[in-house]
């Protein structure tokens, strides 16, 4: 695409009109302005569209073996272990880094900071993709996928954990979809939609930070009824669900980092200048916000073990274990970040945003899989269970291009808006 | 029928939607942990001195409820030695999609036979299990048995993440009709009648005890004082996760018998509460306090000092 976009002045497409002045169509335009050949040329030449094959070969038919063979042939099917790879990863570990939507959201809209407006977009679709493939994987993950609205409609249980996060995550995630819809209803042409939307755009944040406050750290409180199962040193039922939402404060600005610094690195020519111009200067604000919130989440991890007396517990393996993920996932990207910002090194804090997306993922696995049922075993996950969960996340990086390729994402739409 | 089962999850609904309703419900949720509803409910009382592992309990329970037929049959003693993994608390067998309840083999240096214990749901009074799902479908009966409706279960498990006994299990080889899978204390076929579960009948030595939980208790603690020397003074499951209609005597420490000691001696709920109750309260302050932001910050749209720390608590 890169070699096109070089090549012809019309491409890529940011406006209704062609050079020449007649109207792009919606086929055209999905074909980022190509004619079928040269997409299909274009398609073919990316090695990184071989490799997305490769993986949906092996993995889509192990998808369609978990749907006409059940669970059991694709994990373990532990009873000791009822959560696995698709829950830990995919919903506990997608959730949090997607954190940005409304985080960028209340800064730009809430708090009035038109500066950060280049990267809302891309926050905001980063947070409505994170969501969307969440539930994906919780429908890979849930016995009856089919009964997935029965908590809304069918049979409610208003005084459990898990009904606040499927009413919020449902609620949250049209909100975000109302929140990519202008980029969407610009590349269509219809304003009158994107008017719309823009009226509603106060409601919409504050909706998108009392659900978000609450489902973030609702994940949290999940792991407060395994209360004796969870090792002492991740389980806190007063302060678990502060650190997972402090945690997502971070590791959505992490994500934002990484995703924007990717867009950067390969999708240049989708980029406008705007864009590429200040983000440098963005990613240093995103730094010092996820820097704050990583000695908040410290203090607070401090404060749990203090409150319940978990010192010894400092000195054991699981102590150690606790404090290497601390270290690598939370202080080293803490201090990076710091130094960035400081010394005005953008590149920096992108090493740190990477350390610290892996350093929440981390967290939440050793909270769902290895801290879990500590007193036991450690299940490690069947391949094809890990099979799964990369496909799903190949889809969802293509998902991803797909749309930056197109929606006026990184950079503003130049006709009407 | 149908009306005799008083939902006892009535008494904890509230809703995160209404706020009020909310702070109401959790001040219920809360005194539900201080008394038993059910007070005439029903129990099982099983003493480990008395158990010699002939599982016939598992038997009449795999035919009560119309489980698959087991692999060995029941009086294939080598189960016992098969060191499946599985169990909580190193090896042993557990229950799973075929088997209510198992009965595990322990031997212990300081007695000489070896001790045998059953397990199975415990039926606790405040189950973790019915507080955590989410589509409501456990039920605690007054008769004491808590069932389950596999007609709205959605198959989320999150009721095994919660049971702190790792009852529950999950119908993993199904994939178009899983279900979760536990004793249901015979609630439909035999404890609705007033009659006693098919494996407390089935025991031949009388290891099982069956009858009112009050009562239960006091047998227990009758049993304690007569043979102080045979039995630890404890009774497993009179406080264990808030206390459980399933109970247990043992002549060693629990924790030697394969009992998980680290069960908290309150309802699971309990853990969360922290949670809940910050609910109402974002929902009732947030949307105030982040307009109230905005006004702020569109009023000195040229404050630089604002940092962007956006969702940070
Ligand atoms: S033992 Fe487990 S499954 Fe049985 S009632 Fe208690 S929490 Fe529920
Ligand atoms: S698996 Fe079924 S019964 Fe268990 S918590 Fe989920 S919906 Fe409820
Ligand atoms: S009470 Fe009934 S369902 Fe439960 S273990 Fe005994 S026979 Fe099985």
């Amino acid at each position: 695409m890169k070699l096109f976009a070089s090549e012809k002045q019309e491409i890529p497409i940011s406006d209704h009109f062609k050079p020449d002045g007649s109207r792009w169509t919606l086929k055209e335009k999905l074909l980022l302005g190509l004619s079928f050949d040269d997409y299909r040329k274009q398609l073919v030449r990316n090695p990184l569209n071989w490799l997305i094959l490769i993986i949906f070969a092996i993995g889509v038919p192990i998808i369609v073996e978990r749907f006409v063979f059940g669970l059991g042939s694709v994990t373990h099917g532990s009873n000791d272990y009822p959560w696995g790879l698709f829950l830990a990863f995919g919903l506990f570990g997608m959730v949090p880094l997607s954190a940005s939507g409304f985080m960028l959201g209340t800064t730009v809209e809430l708090f009035g900071r038109k500066d950060f407006h280049p990267i809302e977009r891309l926050a905001l679709l980063n947070g409505l993709l994170g969501y969307f493939f969440a539930v994906i994987y919780l429908q890979v993950d849930l016995g009856m996928p089919w009964r997935l609205p029965y908590p809304m409609v069918v049979s409610l249980g208003p005084a459990a954990v898990l009904f606040l996060v499927a009413w919020h995550v449902a609620t949250y995630l049209s909100v975000q979809i109302a929140e990519v819809l202008p980029s969407f209803f610009e590349w269509i042409g219809w304003l009158k939609g994107k008017r719309m939307i823009r009226s509603m755009v106060l409601c919409l944040t504050i909706a998108g930070i009392i659900l978000s406050t609450l489902h973030q750290g609702a994940l949290g409180a999940l792991f407060t009824y395994p209360a004796g199962k969870l090792h002492p040193l991740w389980m806190s039922a007063n302060f678990l669900w502060i650190q997972f939402l402090c945690s997502a404060v971070f590791g959505g600005l992490s994500m934002l980092i990484i995703v924007s610094t990717l867009s950067k690195w390969f999708l240049a020519w989708r980029c406008d200048n705007q864009f590429l111009d200040s983000l440098d200067k963005l990613t240093l604000g995103l730094a010092k916000g996820a820097a704050f919130a990583m000695i908040t989440y410290l203090g607070i991890k401090f404060m749990a073990i203090a409150h319940d007396k978990e010192w010894v517990y400092l000195f054991t393996g699981w102590g150690q274990y606790y404090l290497l993920e601390l270290t690598i996932g939370v202080v080293i990207p803490m201090m990076l970040f710091a130094f960035a910002v400081r010394n005005g090194n953008a590149q920096m804090a992108r090493v740190a945003a990477f350390i610290s997306v892996f350093g929440v993922l981390w967290n939440r696995i050793n909270t769902a899989l290895i801290g879990f049922n500590w007193h036991m075993y450690q299940e490690i996950p069947h391949w094809k269970e890990v099979a799964i969960t990369i496909t799903i996340f190949t889809l969802y990086l293509a998902t991803y291009r797909f749309i930056l390729y197109r929606l006026p994402i990184l950079y503003a739409w130049k006709g009407e808006k | 029928m149908k009306n005799k089962i008083i939902n006892r999850r009535s008494f904890i609904k509230g809703g995160f939607g209404g706020t009020a309703a909310t702070v109401l419900s959790l001040k219920s949720a809360r005194a539900a942990g201080d008394f038993d509803h059910y007070p005439d409910s029903m129990g099982v009382i099983v003493d480990l001195n008395r158990c010699v592992g002939c599982r016939s309990c598992e038997a009449a329970c795999n035919k009560e409820q119309g489980l698959p037929e087991p692999e060995k049959p029941f009086n294939d003693y080598s189960v016992f030695d098969a060191h499946e993994s599985g169990g909580h608390g190193g090896a042993g067998r557990r229950t799973d999609e075929t088997r209510y309840t198992v009965v595990n083999k322990y031997e212990l240096p300081e007695i000489d036979h070896p001790l045998y214990r059953k397990s199975q749901c415990n039926h606790c009074l405040e189950p973790a299990c019915l507080t955590s799902c989410f589509v409501n479908a456990y039920t605690k009966t007054p008769e004491g048995a808590v069932i389950y409706n596999a007609d709205v279960c959605v198959g989320c498990r999150t009721c095994m993440i919660a049971c702190p006994f790792y009852i529950p299990t999950f119908k993993y080889s199904s994939a178009f009709s899983p279900r979760i899978m536990k004793c249901i204390f015979c609630y439909d076929t035999r404890l609705k009648e007033g009659r006693p579960p098919a494996c407390v009948e089935a025991c031949p030595q009388e290891a099982l005890t069956f009858g009112k939980r009050v009562d239960l208790l006091e047998i227990g603690r009758k049993r304690i004082r007569q043979n102080p020397g045979g039995y630890v003074n404890h009774i497993y499951g009179e406080n264990e996760a808030g206390g459980t209609a399933w109970m247990y005597l043992s002549p060693v420490d629990f924790g030697e018998a394969g009992f998980d000691v680290h069960v908290p001696h309150e309802p699971v709920i309990n853990f969360v509460r922290d949670f809940l109750s910050i609910v109402p309260m974002v929902l009732v302050i947030w949307p105030a306090l982040f307009a109230g932001f905005h006004l702020l910050a569109n009023r000195k749209e040229q404050n630089k000092h604002h940092h962007i720390d956006g969702g940070e608590e």
